[in-house]
């Protein structure tokens, strides 16, 4: 009988053994395939055109040279939006985190008068979306077309992340804020002085969400800018990579013998370079917030 | 009486009305501003005229919409498009989750985790490029695919291959960060269940089906629902950038549509009815689908 059993657990056990390693073989696979391409991309960009064009390199660049990068610094667009794109996500991202910040502190105090009717009022725009032509005519009744407005406010405040702030400021222990108000602080003070600073891991992965989806900014500039001094990256970008806009290269490509591939490899990696050097430090940060955000929400 | 009671309450509550004013203009101007211009639909909307003096002209777009004979094209690509993303997008997460659960290596864990975080972080442009560049014709997919001696696939011009590439991206770029939700649940998921479970000689593979499986179905059943409200509402961005007039006959969706006929176009009237259609069967679906989940006591979101 106790054979038996002994016979079963090491059975058991050298099968979950075999579960292990074929978990961790797949897992392995699976972020094979997420790197690889970023590899590629990068590999691609820094070898010689005419080996890239004959297939040859796929594992280390060959013929390295960083000529694609030299072409892409002297165009004077992709600096401009590059430049733009700086500034849009740095002013953009506090607008939104200030603005986000202020709507949820009265939503998370209870003695706020009408705070169910806001918060339904608030709630329902992310239930009904008005659309993309309502939007643009917002935008467009307003003169914001064509300005740098148009990319900093009409989407300024996103309801999710509103949400994961006004949670984490109800977690802030409400004798803090009374004894607070006893010492004669108003709600403008608590604010500033006591919960946002007590809040600083869910302000720190909101900005980061926010500051992200500015640099990622694709479809406000599409819709909202015509002027190309005002161009994001990101435009400038699908200009080069899917239309095939390079007229303003073409002189560096014939001169240095660039491929348009190399170009194409190297623009998008210059700009996805920050979020990869920014990436290893926020990480486990922004995890924290988000998992705040939703095991509670 | 109850007014003045009422006038008391708001005025102790004014410093937190002064610290709500901007975000509530924001969302008055920008949200129910939009959805004052959803009137436009109504109307021959004539930007020289103004919203007030155009000619009211009743449900005229949205009976011409429904009349339109792609209409059914429309619909049916839309509706497509999102159940391929409910079979293959949707459980890729959960698996996802599954298998990070099962790790026991803290390091190799947090490796996993970082990695298939990261292309989360990625701008739709940056996607759709490394998608036309990698499936261009003498890209590196068809390299491999040549080197097999098969031949070359011109992937971006096949209509039949638009949908296999939009979901088999969208699970390289968003898998990863979707299943962080299913790990937290799965954290949360009582640890002497497993315990238990280990007693009685049950397998890892059972202790999944039996104890992991369950413990988050109700953070599933949620993220369905929300999934489901989105049905008529694809994410656009990236369909824009990847479709051409030969892939239209799956590509094109709603949105896109309304993007060619009320942005490129300037037909405002026509695209804010598409709009409004849009957005009421999106409430129509989630309000339903949440009433099936209540009443069959599953997790709902109200």
């Amino acid at each position: 009988m106790q054979k038996r059993m002994k016979k079963e657990t090491t059975l058991h056990f050298s099968k979950d053994l075999l579960f292990g390693i074929g978990n961790a073989f797949l897992l392995s696979i699976f972020t094979l395939i997420i790197l690889y391409p970023i590899y590629y991309m990068f590999i691609v960009s820094i070898s010689g055109s005419s080996n890239v064009i004959r297939g040859e390199v796929s594992w280390y660049p060959i013929n390295l040279n960083w000529d694609s990068y030299r072409a892409i610094f002297k165009n004077q667009n992709l600096g401009r939006s590059y430049l733009n794109t700086i500034f849009y996500t740095i002013a953009g991202t506090s607008i939104s985190v200030s603005m986000s910040a202020l709507c949820a502190y009265p939503l998370s105090r209870r003695n706020f008068y009408g705070r169910n009717l806001f918060t339904f009022l608030v709630v329902f725009t992310m239930l009904f979306d008005a659309g993309m032509i309502p939007k643009f005519l917002v935008v467009n009744a307003l003169h914001l077309r064509n300005t740098i407005w148009a990319i900093l406010v009409p989407s300024a405040i996103n309801v999710y992340y509103m949400i994961m702030i006004r949670t984490f400021f109800q977690g802030i222990p409400e004798e803090m804020v009374e004894s607070a108000k006893i010492d004669g602080a108003g709600e403008g003070k608590i604010f500033t002085r006591i919960v946002l600073p007590l809040s600083k891991p869910v302000l720190a992965s909101v900005t980061l969400f926010y500051a992200v989806g500015q640099w990622n900014g694709y479809l406000s500039p599409l819709l909202y800018l015509d002027d190309k001094k005002l161009y994001p990256l990101q435009l400038i970008l699908r200009n080069i990579v899917i239309s095939n806009e390079m007229a303003t290269m073409s002189s560096d490509i014939t001169s240095m013998h660039i491929s348009t591939v190399n170009i194409k490899y190297a623009v998008i990696f210059v700009s996805i370079l920050p979020i990869l050097c920014v990436y290893p430090f926020v990480q486990k940060y922004f995890n924290k917030g988000v998992m705040v955000g939703a095991i509670k929400g | 009486m109850q007014s003045k009671v009422m006038w008391l309450k708001m005025k102790k509550s004014k410093e937190l009305y002064l610290l709500f004013l901007l975000p509530f203009l924001y969302f008055i101007i920008f949200k129910y501003g939009a959805m004052f211009w959803m009137i436009v639909a109504f109307e021959d909307y004539d930007a020289t005229k103004g919203v007030f003096a155009s000619q009211w002209v009743g449900l005229k777009w949205f009976k011409a919409f429904l009349r339109e004979p792609y209409f059914l094209t429309l619909i049916k690509n839309t509706l497509l498009m999102n159940i391929w993303e409910l079979l293959f997008f949707f459980p890729a997460p959960i698996v996802l989750a599954l298998m990070i659960n099962e790790v026991r290596n803290n390091k190799f864990r947090r490796f996993v985790q970082t990695v298939s975080y990261l292309p989360y972080f990625f701008s739709v442009v940056v996607i759709c490029g490394l998608i036309v560049n990698l499936c261009a014709t003498d890209g590196l997919i068809n390299q491999v695919i040549s080197a097999f001696g098969l031949q070359k696939i011109s992937f971006l011009n096949r209509p039949e291959w638009f949908r296999p590439i939009y979901i088999l991206s969208d699970i390289w770029q968003k898998a990863g960060w979707a299943s962080i939700i299913y790990l937290a649940a799965l954290s949360g998921v009582d640890r002497q269940l497993y315990e238990a479970a280990i007693m009685d000689g049950a397998s890892r593979w059972k202790q999944i089906l039996h104890i992991s499986i369950p413990g988050i179905s109700s953070v599933i059943s949620i993220q369905f629902l929300l999934a489901l409200g989105e049905i008529l509402s694809i994410g656009y961005e990236k369909i824009l950038l990847l479709y051409n007039g030969n892939t239209m006959s799956t590509a094109d969706v709603i949105s896109t549509y309304v993007y060619r006929r009320g942005i490129i176009s300037a037909d405002f009237s026509y695209g804010t009815a598409v709009n409004i259609f849009q957005a009421i069967i999106g409430l129509a679906t989630i309000v339903l689908a949440n009433k099936a989940a209540r009443k069959a006591e599953a997790a709902s979101l109200w």
